[in-house]
Protein backbone atom coordinates (compact mmCIF):
# COMPACT_ATOMS: atom_id res chain seq x y z
CA UNK A 1 0.00 0.00 0.00
CA UNK A 2 1.47 3.17 -1.26
CA UNK A 3 0.25 6.99 -0.70
CA UNK A 4 1.42 10.41 -0.51
CA UNK A 5 5.19 10.30 1.52
CA UNK A 6 5.71 12.65 4.15
CA UNK A 7 2.75 13.28 5.80
CA UNK A 8 3.12 14.81 9.25
CA UNK A 9 2.39 12.37 11.74
CA UNK A 10 2.98 14.49 14.62
CA UNK A 11 0.30 16.67 14.00
CA UNK A 12 -2.16 16.50 16.39
CA UNK A 13 -5.94 17.71 16.23
CA UNK A 14 -6.06 21.42 17.80
CA UNK A 15 -7.86 22.14 20.51
CA UNK A 16 -10.11 25.03 20.64
CA UNK A 17 -8.58 26.45 24.04
CA UNK A 18 -5.33 25.80 23.70
CA UNK A 19 -5.74 27.88 20.11
CA UNK A 20 -7.25 30.69 21.19
CA UNK A 21 -4.85 31.11 24.07
CA UNK A 22 -2.22 30.76 21.49
CA UNK A 23 -3.26 33.69 19.54
CA UNK A 24 -4.47 35.47 22.35
CA UNK A 25 -0.75 34.90 23.72
CA UNK A 26 0.81 35.78 20.59
CA UNK A 27 -1.31 39.27 20.05
CA UNK A 28 -0.73 40.46 23.85
CA UNK A 29 3.29 39.90 23.08
CA UNK A 30 2.67 42.01 20.05
CA UNK A 31 0.92 44.77 21.85
CA UNK A 32 3.04 44.13 24.38
CA UNK A 33 6.74 45.27 22.43
CA UNK A 34 4.68 48.15 20.31
CA UNK A 35 2.63 49.19 22.75
CA UNK A 36 1.01 51.52 20.25
CA UNK A 37 -2.43 51.20 20.45
CA UNK A 38 -2.27 51.00 24.77
CA UNK A 39 -0.34 53.82 24.62
CA UNK A 40 -2.95 55.74 22.61
CA UNK A 41 -5.95 54.32 24.80
CA UNK A 42 -4.23 55.29 28.00
CA UNK A 43 -3.70 59.05 26.54
CA UNK A 44 -7.41 59.31 25.43
CA UNK A 45 -8.52 58.30 29.01
CA UNK A 46 -6.33 60.28 30.63
CA UNK A 47 -7.22 63.51 28.54
CA UNK A 48 -10.91 62.81 28.24
CA UNK A 49 -11.19 62.68 31.93
CA UNK A 50 -9.04 65.95 32.54
CA UNK A 51 -11.33 67.32 29.99
CA UNK A 52 -14.03 66.41 31.64
CA UNK A 53 -13.14 67.72 34.96
CA UNK A 54 -12.16 71.02 33.75
CA UNK A 55 -15.93 71.46 31.84
CA UNK A 56 -17.83 70.68 34.84
CA UNK A 57 -18.98 72.76 37.24
CA UNK A 58 -18.89 71.40 40.74
CA UNK A 59 -21.50 73.26 42.24
CA UNK A 60 -24.34 72.31 39.73
CA UNK A 61 -23.80 68.60 39.01
CA UNK A 62 -22.48 66.18 41.90
CA UNK A 63 -19.47 64.16 41.01
CA UNK A 64 -21.12 61.27 42.00
CA UNK A 65 -23.71 61.89 38.87
CA UNK A 66 -21.45 62.65 36.65
CA UNK A 67 -18.56 60.37 37.33
CA UNK A 68 -20.63 57.55 35.76
CA UNK A 69 -21.02 58.69 32.34
CA UNK A 70 -17.73 59.90 32.34
CA UNK A 71 -16.10 56.22 32.88
CA UNK A 72 -18.30 54.99 30.24
CA UNK A 73 -17.34 56.92 27.59
CA UNK A 74 -14.06 56.54 28.23
CA UNK A 75 -14.46 53.09 28.28
CA UNK A 76 -16.06 53.02 25.19
CA UNK A 77 -13.88 54.83 22.82
CA UNK A 78 -10.67 53.55 24.35
CA UNK A 79 -11.84 50.14 24.09
CA UNK A 80 -12.55 50.70 20.45
CA UNK A 81 -8.89 52.04 19.75
CA UNK A 82 -7.56 48.44 21.07
CA UNK A 83 -10.09 46.70 18.78
CA UNK A 84 -9.36 48.32 15.32
CA UNK A 85 -5.82 47.34 16.25
CA UNK A 86 -6.46 43.55 16.72
CA UNK A 87 -6.81 43.00 13.20
CA UNK A 88 -4.69 45.91 11.59
CA UNK A 89 -1.82 43.86 13.20
CA UNK A 90 -2.45 41.03 10.91
CA UNK A 91 -3.45 42.24 7.94
CA UNK A 92 -0.55 44.49 7.64
CA UNK A 93 1.34 41.95 5.56
CA UNK A 94 -1.32 39.25 5.63
CA UNK A 95 -0.37 37.60 8.24
CA UNK A 96 -4.06 36.37 8.83
CA UNK A 97 -4.11 34.28 5.26
CA UNK A 98 -1.52 32.37 7.16
CA UNK A 99 -3.53 32.00 9.99
CA UNK A 100 -6.35 31.29 7.96
CA UNK A 101 -4.93 28.28 6.01
CA UNK A 102 -3.42 26.39 8.95
CA UNK A 103 -6.06 23.58 10.93
CA UNK A 104 -6.92 26.54 13.54
CA UNK A 105 -10.72 26.87 14.20
CA UNK A 106 -12.17 30.36 12.87
CA UNK A 107 -13.84 29.87 16.30
CA UNK A 108 -10.67 29.67 18.14
CA UNK A 109 -9.02 32.73 16.03
CA UNK A 110 -12.02 34.69 17.18
CA UNK A 111 -11.82 34.01 20.79
CA UNK A 112 -7.81 34.28 20.89
CA UNK A 113 -8.57 37.79 19.84
CA UNK A 114 -11.46 38.43 21.92
CA UNK A 115 -9.49 37.00 24.98
CA UNK A 116 -6.72 39.75 23.84
CA UNK A 117 -8.95 42.76 23.27
CA UNK A 118 -10.08 41.62 26.66
CA UNK A 119 -7.11 41.96 28.60
CA UNK A 120 -6.55 45.19 26.66
CA UNK A 121 -9.62 46.86 27.55
CA UNK A 122 -9.05 45.74 31.54
CA UNK A 123 -5.85 46.91 31.66
CA UNK A 124 -7.35 50.51 29.82
CA UNK A 125 -10.26 50.49 32.66
CA UNK A 126 -7.86 49.88 35.55
CA UNK A 127 -5.93 52.54 34.57
CA UNK A 128 -8.94 54.61 33.81
CA UNK A 129 -10.73 53.97 36.99
CA UNK A 130 -8.41 55.81 39.35
CA UNK A 131 -8.09 58.46 36.81
CA UNK A 132 -11.70 59.21 37.41
CA UNK A 133 -11.57 58.60 40.95
CA UNK A 134 -9.20 61.36 41.19
CA UNK A 135 -9.66 63.82 39.35
CA UNK A 136 -13.49 64.09 40.29
CA UNK A 137 -12.48 63.02 43.88
CA UNK A 138 -14.47 59.79 44.64
CA UNK A 139 -14.72 59.00 47.96
CA UNK A 140 -13.22 55.91 48.52
CA UNK A 141 -14.92 52.64 49.73
CA UNK A 142 -15.83 48.72 48.77
CA UNK A 143 -18.28 50.11 45.45
CA UNK A 144 -15.26 50.15 43.99
CA UNK A 145 -15.02 46.63 43.88
CA UNK A 146 -18.22 46.51 42.33
CA UNK A 147 -17.74 49.01 39.59
CA UNK A 148 -14.83 46.90 39.16
CA UNK A 149 -17.14 43.94 38.41
CA UNK A 150 -19.37 45.43 36.11
CA UNK A 151 -16.80 47.00 34.14
CA UNK A 152 -15.19 43.76 33.37
CA UNK A 153 -18.45 42.13 32.59
CA UNK A 154 -19.56 44.74 30.22
CA UNK A 155 -16.09 44.74 28.61
CA UNK A 156 -17.15 41.06 27.96
CA UNK A 157 -20.16 42.27 25.84
CA UNK A 158 -18.42 45.24 24.36
CA UNK A 159 -14.73 42.94 23.22
CA UNK A 160 -17.16 40.03 21.46
CA UNK A 161 -19.51 42.22 19.59
CA UNK A 162 -16.13 45.12 18.64
CA UNK A 163 -13.84 41.91 17.87
CA UNK A 164 -16.70 41.31 15.46
CA UNK A 165 -16.82 44.01 13.77
CA UNK A 166 -13.08 44.44 14.12
CA UNK A 167 -12.83 41.75 11.62
CA UNK A 168 -15.58 42.97 9.43
CA UNK A 169 -14.55 46.39 8.70
CA UNK A 170 -10.39 45.10 8.49
CA UNK A 171 -10.35 44.35 4.80
CA UNK A 172 -12.41 47.85 4.24
CA UNK A 173 -10.14 51.43 3.38
CA UNK A 174 -12.26 53.30 6.21
CA UNK A 175 -11.73 50.65 8.76
CA UNK A 176 -11.23 53.25 11.11
CA UNK A 177 -14.56 55.32 10.54
CA UNK A 178 -16.55 52.24 10.09
CA UNK A 179 -15.80 50.39 13.22
CA UNK A 180 -16.95 52.75 15.42
CA UNK A 181 -19.86 53.64 13.09
CA UNK A 182 -21.08 49.78 13.34
CA UNK A 183 -19.92 48.83 16.45
CA UNK A 184 -21.28 51.67 18.75
CA UNK A 185 -25.09 51.07 18.39
CA UNK A 186 -24.61 47.20 19.51
CA UNK A 187 -22.51 48.70 22.61
CA UNK A 188 -25.71 50.44 23.62
CA UNK A 189 -27.33 47.29 25.40
CA UNK A 190 -24.50 47.01 27.10
CA UNK A 191 -23.02 50.57 28.10
CA UNK A 192 -26.88 51.38 29.42
CA UNK A 193 -26.72 48.74 32.00
CA UNK A 194 -23.41 49.06 33.23
CA UNK A 195 -23.86 52.90 33.46
CA UNK A 196 -26.67 52.24 35.92
CA UNK A 197 -24.74 49.69 38.06
CA UNK A 198 -21.88 52.21 38.12
CA UNK A 199 -24.12 54.86 39.60
CA UNK A 200 -26.41 53.16 41.59
CA UNK A 201 -23.07 52.14 43.40
CA UNK A 202 -21.46 55.11 43.38
CA UNK A 203 -23.98 56.62 45.30
CA UNK A 204 -24.66 54.22 47.73
CA UNK A 205 -27.67 52.31 46.91
CA UNK A 206 -28.12 48.68 47.98
CA UNK A 207 -27.10 45.77 45.89
CA UNK A 208 -30.95 44.36 45.33
CA UNK A 209 -31.36 47.24 43.35
CA UNK A 210 -28.58 46.67 40.74
CA UNK A 211 -29.77 43.11 40.42
CA UNK A 212 -32.35 43.47 37.48
CA UNK A 213 -29.91 45.88 35.25
CA UNK A 214 -26.70 43.02 36.10
CA UNK A 215 -28.88 40.55 34.91
CA UNK A 216 -29.68 42.35 31.89
CA UNK A 217 -25.72 43.27 31.11
CA UNK A 218 -24.70 39.19 31.67
CA UNK A 219 -28.15 38.28 29.03
CA UNK A 220 -26.45 40.78 26.22
CA UNK A 221 -23.19 39.10 27.66
CA UNK A 222 -24.43 36.00 26.24
CA UNK A 223 -25.89 37.22 23.38
CA UNK A 224 -23.31 39.04 21.78
CA UNK A 225 -20.96 36.03 22.61
CA UNK A 226 -22.69 33.73 20.89
CA UNK A 227 -23.97 35.60 18.02
CA UNK A 228 -20.47 36.68 17.34
CA UNK A 229 -19.06 33.45 17.84
CA UNK A 230 -21.13 32.44 15.08
CA UNK A 231 -21.07 34.77 13.15
CA UNK A 232 -17.15 35.53 12.85
CA UNK A 233 -16.31 32.84 10.69
CA UNK A 234 -18.56 34.24 7.67
CA UNK A 235 -16.42 37.46 7.88
CA UNK A 236 -13.42 36.08 6.80
CA UNK A 237 -14.65 34.57 3.99
CA UNK A 238 -14.36 36.25 0.81
CA UNK B 1 -9.48 21.71 -20.08
CA UNK B 2 -8.21 18.96 -17.69
CA UNK B 3 -4.86 17.61 -17.50
CA UNK B 4 -3.43 14.70 -16.18
CA UNK B 5 -0.19 13.40 -15.85
CA UNK B 6 0.99 10.59 -12.94
CA UNK B 7 4.27 10.50 -11.49
CA UNK B 8 6.98 12.56 -10.52
CA UNK B 9 10.04 13.85 -12.91
CA UNK B 10 11.98 10.48 -12.30
CA UNK B 11 8.86 8.66 -13.27
CA UNK B 12 9.94 6.70 -9.62
CA UNK B 13 7.13 7.87 -8.12
CA UNK B 14 4.98 5.11 -6.31
CA UNK B 15 1.23 5.42 -7.74
CA UNK B 16 -0.12 5.99 -3.93
CA UNK B 17 -3.52 4.59 -3.87
CA UNK B 18 -5.05 1.31 -4.19
CA UNK B 19 -8.69 -0.05 -4.06
CA UNK B 20 -8.62 0.26 0.27
CA UNK B 21 -7.01 3.61 0.19
CA UNK B 22 -10.07 4.63 -1.87
CA UNK B 23 -12.65 3.22 -0.88
CA UNK B 24 -12.26 3.47 3.08
CA UNK B 25 -14.12 6.03 4.79
CA UNK B 26 -11.30 6.72 7.74
CA UNK B 27 -8.20 5.85 8.78
CA UNK B 28 -6.44 5.05 11.87
CA UNK B 29 -2.48 5.28 11.66
CA UNK B 30 -0.23 3.98 14.71
CA UNK B 31 2.84 5.65 13.36
CA UNK B 32 6.08 6.09 15.21
CA UNK B 33 7.36 9.54 15.45
CA UNK B 34 9.97 10.06 18.26
CA UNK B 35 13.08 11.28 16.73
CA UNK B 36 16.04 10.41 18.16
CA UNK B 37 16.48 14.04 18.91
CA UNK B 38 13.67 13.82 21.19
CA UNK B 39 15.41 11.00 23.05
CA UNK B 40 18.90 12.05 23.23
CA UNK B 41 18.42 15.66 23.51
CA UNK B 42 20.80 16.56 20.49
CA UNK B 43 18.81 16.72 17.17
CA UNK B 44 19.37 14.39 14.33
CA UNK B 45 18.00 15.14 11.00
CA UNK B 46 15.44 12.36 9.47
CA UNK B 47 16.33 10.10 12.24
CA UNK B 48 12.83 8.17 13.57
CA UNK B 49 12.73 5.61 16.10
CA UNK B 50 9.67 3.69 17.50
CA UNK B 51 7.55 5.71 19.52
CA UNK B 52 4.21 5.92 21.11
CA UNK B 53 2.31 8.39 19.22
CA UNK B 54 -1.08 7.04 17.94
CA UNK B 55 -2.62 9.50 15.70
CA UNK B 56 -6.44 9.45 14.36
CA UNK B 57 -7.44 11.91 11.10
CA UNK B 58 -11.20 10.90 10.45
CA UNK B 59 -11.45 12.27 7.57
CA UNK B 60 -7.69 11.67 5.25
CA UNK B 61 -7.07 8.62 3.37
CA UNK B 62 -3.93 9.04 2.89
CA UNK B 63 -2.08 5.73 4.21
CA UNK B 64 1.96 4.62 3.95
CA UNK B 65 3.56 7.52 4.99
CA UNK B 66 7.11 8.43 5.23
CA UNK B 67 8.41 11.53 6.77
CA UNK B 68 10.40 13.97 5.25
CA UNK B 69 12.69 15.99 7.56
CA UNK B 70 13.43 19.56 6.50
CA UNK B 71 16.56 19.64 5.64
CA UNK B 72 17.42 16.07 5.67
CA UNK B 73 18.25 13.45 2.64
CA UNK B 74 14.98 12.11 2.27
CA UNK B 75 14.51 10.25 -0.42
CA UNK B 76 13.24 7.00 -0.33
CA UNK B 77 14.71 6.32 3.17
CA UNK B 78 10.70 4.42 5.61
CA UNK B 79 11.00 6.18 8.71
CA UNK B 80 9.39 3.45 10.64
CA UNK B 81 5.97 4.05 10.19
CA UNK B 82 3.19 1.39 9.88
CA UNK B 83 -0.39 1.89 8.29
CA UNK B 84 -3.36 0.15 9.79
CA UNK B 85 -7.06 0.36 7.66
CA UNK B 86 -9.34 -0.79 9.29
CA UNK B 87 -12.40 -2.34 7.07
CA UNK B 88 -14.64 0.42 7.00
CA UNK B 89 -18.04 0.81 5.06
CA UNK B 90 -17.60 2.45 1.37
CA UNK B 91 -17.86 6.17 0.96
CA UNK B 92 -19.47 5.80 -2.42
CA UNK B 93 -20.03 9.77 -2.71
CA UNK B 94 -16.73 10.44 -2.14
CA UNK B 95 -15.20 11.37 -5.62
CA UNK B 96 -12.51 8.81 -6.73
CA UNK B 97 -8.72 10.75 -6.50
CA UNK B 98 -7.30 8.27 -8.56
CA UNK B 99 -3.88 9.15 -6.36
CA UNK B 100 -3.77 12.78 -7.73
CA UNK B 101 -3.04 15.25 -5.23
CA UNK B 102 -5.25 17.82 -6.75
CA UNK B 103 -7.90 17.62 -8.34
CA UNK B 104 -9.67 20.78 -10.03
CA UNK B 105 -12.81 20.80 -12.15
CA UNK B 106 -14.52 23.36 -14.03
CA UNK B 107 -13.34 26.29 -11.59
CA UNK B 108 -15.14 29.69 -11.93
CA UNK B 109 -14.55 32.45 -10.20
CA UNK B 110 -16.66 35.18 -10.48
CA UNK B 111 -15.95 39.17 -8.92
CA UNK B 112 -19.16 40.58 -9.71
CA UNK B 113 -20.08 40.39 -13.58
CA UNK B 114 -15.60 39.59 -14.38
CA UNK B 115 -14.78 36.09 -14.08
CA UNK B 116 -11.55 36.26 -12.49
CA UNK B 117 -10.94 32.11 -13.40
CA UNK B 118 -12.79 30.89 -16.49
CA UNK B 119 -13.49 27.06 -16.37
CA UNK B 120 -10.00 25.61 -15.13
CA UNK B 121 -9.33 21.90 -14.45
CA UNK B 122 -6.27 20.22 -14.12
CA UNK B 123 -5.05 17.40 -12.01
CA UNK B 124 -2.04 16.95 -10.16
CA UNK B 125 0.01 14.10 -8.86
CA UNK B 126 2.00 14.01 -5.91
CA UNK B 127 5.46 14.85 -6.62
CA UNK B 128 4.65 17.60 -9.31
CA UNK B 129 5.29 21.03 -9.84
CA UNK B 130 2.97 23.15 -12.35
CA UNK B 131 4.77 26.61 -13.25
CA UNK B 132 1.92 29.24 -14.31
CA UNK B 133 2.60 31.86 -16.00
CA UNK B 134 0.81 34.88 -17.24
CA UNK B 135 0.00 38.51 -17.59
CA UNK B 136 -0.66 41.17 -14.82
CA UNK B 137 -4.37 40.21 -14.56
CA UNK B 138 -4.63 36.66 -15.86
CA UNK B 139 -5.95 35.02 -12.65
CA UNK B 140 -2.81 33.10 -11.55
CA UNK B 141 -3.20 34.30 -7.62
CA UNK B 142 -7.20 33.79 -7.99
CA UNK B 143 -6.22 29.97 -9.29
CA UNK B 144 -3.98 29.66 -7.00
CA UNK B 145 -6.22 30.84 -3.99
CA UNK B 146 -9.35 28.54 -4.94
CA UNK B 147 -6.75 25.81 -4.79
CA UNK B 148 -5.43 26.80 -1.41
CA UNK B 149 -9.53 26.87 -0.22
CA UNK B 150 -8.93 30.37 0.61
CA UNK B 151 -11.48 31.43 -2.14
CA UNK B 152 -14.68 29.52 -2.33
CA UNK B 153 -15.38 28.95 -6.40
CA UNK B 154 -17.82 30.27 -7.90
CA UNK B 155 -18.33 26.84 -9.67
CA UNK B 156 -16.67 23.82 -9.75
CA UNK B 157 -14.56 22.31 -7.14
CA UNK B 158 -11.38 21.60 -5.67
CA UNK B 159 -10.16 18.19 -3.98
CA UNK B 160 -7.21 17.66 -2.17
CA UNK B 161 -6.14 14.18 -1.89
CA UNK B 162 -9.93 13.23 -2.50
CA UNK B 163 -11.08 15.98 -0.02
CA UNK B 164 -12.93 18.92 -0.81
CA UNK B 165 -11.66 22.37 -0.33
CA UNK B 166 -12.27 24.89 1.72
CA UNK B 167 -11.20 21.78 4.03
CA UNK B 168 -11.94 20.30 7.25
CA UNK B 169 -8.35 21.43 9.80
CA UNK B 170 -6.78 17.96 9.46
CA UNK B 171 -6.90 18.89 5.16
CA UNK B 172 -5.76 22.89 6.05
CA UNK B 173 -3.10 20.90 7.28
CA UNK B 174 -1.52 19.66 3.84
CA UNK B 175 -1.04 22.89 2.54
CA UNK B 176 1.32 25.65 2.90
CA UNK B 177 1.17 29.45 1.28
CA UNK B 178 4.55 31.42 0.24
CA UNK B 179 3.44 34.23 -1.27
CA UNK B 180 4.82 38.14 -1.99
CA UNK B 181 3.00 38.96 1.09
CA UNK B 182 5.42 37.51 3.74
CA UNK B 183 2.31 37.05 6.11
CA UNK B 184 4.68 37.38 9.22
CA UNK B 185 4.33 39.52 12.36
CA UNK B 186 6.96 42.72 12.43
CA UNK B 187 7.07 42.65 16.54
CA UNK B 188 8.09 39.38 16.52
CA UNK B 189 11.38 38.04 16.36
CA UNK B 190 12.05 35.24 13.05
CA UNK B 191 11.89 32.68 15.77
CA UNK B 192 8.42 33.32 17.36
CA UNK B 193 6.96 33.73 13.89
CA UNK B 194 7.86 30.16 12.86
CA UNK B 195 7.35 28.74 15.77
CA UNK B 196 3.35 30.10 15.67
CA UNK B 197 3.36 28.94 12.74
CA UNK B 198 4.35 25.45 13.99
CA UNK B 199 1.81 25.50 16.95
CA UNK B 200 -1.12 26.47 14.60
CA UNK B 201 -0.57 23.41 12.72
CA UNK B 202 -0.20 21.46 16.11
CA UNK B 203 2.87 20.34 15.27
CA UNK B 204 5.17 18.94 18.63
CA UNK B 205 8.34 20.22 19.68
CA UNK B 206 7.66 23.50 17.71
CA UNK B 207 11.06 25.30 19.31
CA UNK B 208 13.21 22.57 17.27
CA UNK B 209 10.62 22.44 14.24
CA UNK B 210 11.46 26.03 13.37
CA UNK B 211 14.96 26.20 14.14
CA UNK B 212 15.21 23.49 11.56
CA UNK B 213 13.42 25.31 8.85
CA UNK B 214 15.27 28.50 9.60
CA UNK B 215 18.49 26.72 9.03
CA UNK B 216 17.07 25.04 6.16
CA UNK B 217 16.73 28.89 4.55
CA UNK B 218 20.22 29.74 5.64
CA UNK B 219 18.49 32.43 8.35
CA UNK B 220 19.07 30.33 11.92
CA UNK B 221 21.12 33.16 12.85
CA UNK B 222 19.13 35.36 12.91
CA UNK B 223 16.37 33.69 14.47
CA UNK B 224 16.03 35.88 17.28
CA UNK B 225 15.95 39.28 15.61
CA UNK B 226 12.66 40.87 15.48
CA UNK B 227 11.24 40.31 11.67
CA UNK B 228 10.71 44.05 11.09
CA UNK B 229 14.74 44.68 11.56
CA UNK B 230 15.24 41.87 8.24
CA UNK B 231 15.79 43.24 4.77
CA UNK B 232 13.30 42.34 3.02
CA UNK B 233 15.01 39.14 1.09
CA UNK B 234 15.72 37.67 5.19
CA UNK B 235 11.84 38.47 5.96
CA UNK B 236 11.00 36.42 2.79
CA UNK B 237 13.16 33.35 3.56
CA UNK B 238 11.85 33.57 7.18
CA UNK B 239 8.41 33.38 5.36
CA UNK B 240 8.91 30.55 3.00
CA UNK B 241 10.47 28.56 6.59
CA UNK B 242 7.16 29.49 8.36
CA UNK B 243 5.24 28.02 5.38
CA UNK B 244 7.29 25.03 4.94
CA UNK B 245 8.02 23.88 8.91
CA UNK B 246 4.92 21.68 8.76
CA UNK B 247 6.02 19.70 5.71
CA UNK B 248 2.87 20.24 3.80
CA UNK B 249 1.63 17.81 0.55
CA UNK B 250 0.73 21.42 -1.34
CA UNK B 251 2.75 24.18 -1.88
CA UNK B 252 1.11 27.01 -3.27
CA UNK B 253 4.12 29.77 -4.44
CA UNK B 254 2.95 33.27 -5.43
CA UNK B 255 6.15 35.22 -6.47
CA UNK B 256 8.03 33.26 -4.26
CA UNK B 257 11.57 34.60 -5.43
CA UNK B 258 10.60 38.28 -4.42
CA UNK B 259 13.17 40.06 -2.87
CA UNK B 260 15.69 36.86 -2.63
CA UNK B 261 19.56 37.06 -3.11
CA UNK B 262 21.00 34.56 -5.05
CA UNK B 263 21.12 32.64 -1.63
CA UNK B 264 18.22 33.08 -0.65
CA UNK B 265 16.76 31.70 -4.19
CA UNK B 266 19.39 28.52 -3.67
CA UNK B 267 17.85 27.68 -0.55
CA UNK B 268 14.52 27.96 -1.17
CA UNK B 269 14.95 26.24 -4.85
CA UNK B 270 16.27 23.46 -2.75
CA UNK B 271 13.89 23.14 -0.20
CA UNK B 272 11.01 22.85 -3.15
CA UNK B 273 13.37 20.19 -4.82
CA UNK B 274 13.17 18.36 -1.61
CA UNK B 275 9.52 18.52 -0.92
CA UNK B 276 8.78 17.21 -4.08
CA UNK B 277 11.29 14.60 -3.67
CA UNK B 278 8.89 13.28 -1.00
CA UNK B 279 5.83 13.80 -3.27
CA UNK B 280 5.19 16.92 -2.36
CA UNK B 281 2.58 18.87 -5.36
CA UNK B 282 3.79 22.25 -6.13
CA UNK B 283 1.97 25.15 -7.61
CA UNK B 284 4.05 28.08 -8.20
CA UNK B 285 3.10 31.72 -9.78
CA UNK B 286 5.68 33.48 -11.05
CA UNK B 287 7.00 35.93 -14.00
CA UNK B 288 10.31 34.95 -13.91
CA UNK B 289 10.28 32.30 -16.73
CA UNK B 290 13.55 30.22 -15.42
CA UNK B 291 12.82 30.09 -11.91
CA UNK B 292 9.56 28.29 -12.66
CA UNK B 293 10.92 26.30 -15.25
CA UNK B 294 13.64 25.15 -13.05
CA UNK B 295 11.66 23.02 -11.01
CA UNK B 296 8.13 22.82 -13.22
CA UNK B 297 7.22 19.08 -14.15
CA UNK B 298 4.72 21.28 -16.45
CA UNK B 299 4.34 24.39 -17.22
CA UNK B 300 0.77 26.21 -18.37
CA UNK B 301 0.02 29.85 -19.52
CA UNK B 302 -3.01 31.22 -18.21
CA UNK B 303 -4.87 34.57 -20.08
CA UNK B 304 -7.87 35.98 -19.06
CA UNK B 305 -8.83 33.50 -16.32
CA UNK B 306 -8.05 30.43 -19.04
CA UNK B 307 -5.23 28.03 -18.97
CA UNK B 308 -4.71 28.65 -22.86
CA UNK B 309 -1.60 26.24 -22.92
CA UNK B 310 0.29 23.50 -20.97
CA UNK B 311 3.14 21.50 -21.79
CA UNK B 312 4.86 19.47 -20.02
CA UNK B 313 8.35 18.99 -19.32
CA UNK B 314 10.57 17.49 -22.05
CA UNK B 315 13.61 14.94 -21.34
CA UNK B 316 16.24 17.39 -20.35
CA UNK B 317 14.12 20.13 -19.01
CA UNK B 318 12.41 23.02 -20.50
CA UNK B 319 14.87 25.34 -22.57
CA UNK B 320 13.52 28.59 -21.03
CA UNK B 321 14.85 30.66 -23.93
CA UNK B 322 12.30 28.53 -26.39
CA UNK B 323 9.60 28.84 -23.75
CA UNK B 324 9.56 32.39 -23.58
CA UNK B 325 9.75 33.30 -27.22
CA UNK B 326 6.58 31.17 -27.06
CA UNK B 327 4.68 32.85 -23.56
CA UNK B 328 5.47 36.11 -25.88
CA UNK B 329 4.33 35.47 -28.80
CA UNK B 330 0.82 34.03 -26.99
CA UNK B 331 0.70 37.11 -24.56
CA UNK B 332 1.31 39.27 -27.41
CA UNK B 333 -1.40 38.09 -29.51
CA UNK B 334 -3.72 38.33 -26.80
CA UNK B 335 -2.65 42.25 -26.47
CA UNK B 336 -3.30 43.13 -30.17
Amino acid sequence: MSAPPGVELSYAPPGFVRDALRVAKKDLLIEFRTRSAFIAAAVFAVLSTAIFRFTWEPGRVSPLDLAPGVLWVIFTFSGILGLHRSFGVELADRALDAMMASPMSRESIFAGKALANLAFVCCVQALALPAVGLFFNLPAGQFWWGIAGVSLLAAIGLVAVGTLFAAITSNTRLAELLLPMLALPFFIPVVIPAAQVTSLLMNGRPFDETVNWIKLLAAFDIVFVAASTVAFPFTLEE
Amino acid sequence: MTERVAGNRSGSYPIPCTPNTLFTTFLSVSAVTSRQSDMRGAPTRGALTPGVLTLRVPTLRLPTLRLPTLGAPTRGAPLGCKLRTPCMPLDVDAPPDRGMAVVASGLVRRFGGRKAVDSVSLELAPGECLALFGPNGAGKTTLLRLLGGQLKPSEGSVHLHGHQLPGEAATRHLIGLISHHTMLYAALTAHENVVFAAQCHGLRNAGQRALDALALLKVRDRADTPVRLLSRGLQQRVSIARALVHNPRLVLLDEPYTGLDETGARALTRALEQLLSVGATLVLVTHHLGEGLALATRASIMMNGSIVRTDLTPPGGFDAATYATLYRSLTAQDGE
